[in-house]
């Protein structure tokens, strides 16, 4: 990467990259194919959590039952990513690196409080915090001889749910608006909250239980509907061919208040059912 | 990390080898030529159709190492040493496979563009024998897009291929 940032981009799974090729939006010189890198697929235990290799496939993580295990939220979301046979391709850090702003896993890892490990050639490694990854449209913090390497998710938290729930206008098209969800309740009221909405700005927005008035609060319809409200008010989302301003504002309320729920749900529910994932 | 390779010119030919449809092929070709020219135009295997080209059809689906995946979106260098099926690897013998038999008898297909597309995609979802709904059959293949049938005969083909436990 060092010799070739100029005009160089590096290869993961391709489906964002071809197509940008297909379409000549992009015109490298130099593709480098990161497949090689045996190191960058490697999927396994990390303290209490799970490290991604940025080369994992979408598919592999979606399927393994470590990631439903230790990330279920991510095992939730990787399933509204396109189609099985652009999963089966597309990689992990390849959706990561892209930050498309209606991509999933950009809100999933925000959500997560994810590290995101970084290398170059010249100066070595460097970690990321996610929330700090993502800077617009399309642009991340890696600079141009850097590339992802790692994705460190923590593991769940006592007494969190997790939920993914999102609008698209077709099964597998990217969100009009996504929203991923953390939840955790102990002895009848919520005790933290993290979510991160996708789709709505140029980058993940995210929302703590405090900015979301849920702290200590006990877990029920009416305060979910209000910290979807509150989020709404505050977004300034884009008007596409997919949907108007207005309508995205009202997608966020009541997926905010869905994904809450659910999550809160499955914080209180056994186990099992947290482990489980959301499928919408 | 290693001393990188040194780049190869968009214009030079690189060698690989895969095995399509069970049988050993090489080919020399250009960094920049996807799976789907390199099965057409190469192999010529024409039946793997090319429509959009970016992705969002599913026409162009084949299997490599027995999942699913858009050969317009796979450059052909990045398959070497892959195992690849196309639609001419179904049939046995010149006789139709048991998911052939019955999207025929369904009358799964019109035009016949996004066939090949659906077949290998359905053929895949047939091979992880999973018990399926027909709710979530149309969820599995809603990445292939068909102009012509309105889906429900395909959608018949596949409920009758996973009825009578076909897999190949
Ligand atoms: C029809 C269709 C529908 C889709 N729908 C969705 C959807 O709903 N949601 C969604 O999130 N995505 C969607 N995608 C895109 C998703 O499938 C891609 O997998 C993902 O965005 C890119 O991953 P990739 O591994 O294919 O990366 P590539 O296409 O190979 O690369 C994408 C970009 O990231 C850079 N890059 C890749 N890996 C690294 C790395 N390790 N370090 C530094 N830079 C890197 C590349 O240089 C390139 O610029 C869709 C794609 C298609 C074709
Ligand atoms: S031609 Fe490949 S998906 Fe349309
Ligand atoms: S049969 Fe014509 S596109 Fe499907």
């Amino acid at each position: 990467m060092q010799k070739h940032q100029e005009d160089g981009r590096v290869l993961a799974g391709g489906q964002s990259l071809i197509p940008l090729l297909a379409l000549r939006l992009a015109r490298p010189a130099l593709l480098i194919d990161l497949a090689r890198i045996a190191e960058l697929a490697r999927l396994g235990e990390w303290e209490g959590g799970i490290s991604i290799g940025a080369m994992v496939r979408q598919r592999v993580a979606e399927r393994s039952p470590l990631v439903r295990q230790r990330a279920p939220l991510l095992a939730a979301a990787l399933k509204f990513i396109a189609h099985p046979a652009i999963r089966s391709r597309g990689t992990v850090g390849g959706s990561l690196a892209h930050a498309d702003p209606a991509a999933e896993l950009p809100a999933v890892v925000v959500t997560l409080e994810a590290e995101l490990v970084v290398a170059s050639s010249e100066r070595g490694e460097r970690t990321i915090p996610a929330a700090d990854f993502f800077s617009g449209h399309y642009t991340t913090a890696l600079l141009a001889d850097e590339i992802l390497t790692e994705i460190r998710i923590p593991g769940p938290g006592p007494s969190t749910g997790f939920s993914f729930h999102e609008v698209s206008r077709r099964s597998g098209d990217f969100a009009m608006v996504g929203v991923a969800a953390a939840v955790a309740v102990e002895e009848g009221s919520i005790s933290g909250a993290r979510l991160c909405l996708t789709g709505v700005a140029d980058r993940p927005v995210l929302a703590t239980a405090p900015e979301l008035g849920l702290l200590g609060v006990a877990p029920d319809r009416g305060v979910f509907e209000a910290a979807g409200e509150a989020i709404a008010a505050r977004l300034r989302p884009p008007t596409d061919l997919h949907g108007s301003a207005e309508y995205r504002r009202q997608l966020a309320l009541v997926l905010v208040a869905r994904a809450l729920r659910s999550a809160s749900q499955r914080a209180r529910g056994d186990n099992e059912d947290r482990r489980e994932g959301a499928p919408a | 990390m290693n001393e990188p390779p040194e780049p190869i010119s968009p214009y030079e030919a690189i060698p690989i080898r895969l095995r399509v449809n069970g049988e050993l092929r090489s080919g020399a070709v250009e960094p920049r030529r996807t799976l789907a020219d390199f099965l057409r135009e190469e192999l010529s295997l024409t039946g793997t159709h090319l429509g959009c080209e970016h992705g969002v059809c599913g026409a162009c689906t084949v299997l490599v190492d027995g999942e699913p995946a858009r050969s317009c979106l796979l450059l052909a260098v990045q398959v070497n040493g892959a195992e690849v099926r196309t639609i001419e690897g179904l049939a046995v013998a010149g006789e139709l496979s048991p998911l052939q038999s019955a999207m025929r008898d369904q009358h799964g297909f019109q035009c016949g563009f996004c066939t090949p597309g659906f077949l290998m995609q359905i053929q895949a979802l047939l091979e992880e024998r999973r018990a399926l709904s027909e709710a979530e059959v149309r969820e599995e293949l809603s990445g292939n897009l068909c102009r012509c049938t309105g889906y429900e005969s395909i959608v018949r083909g596949v409920m009758a291929a996973l009825g009578s436990g076909a897999d190949g």
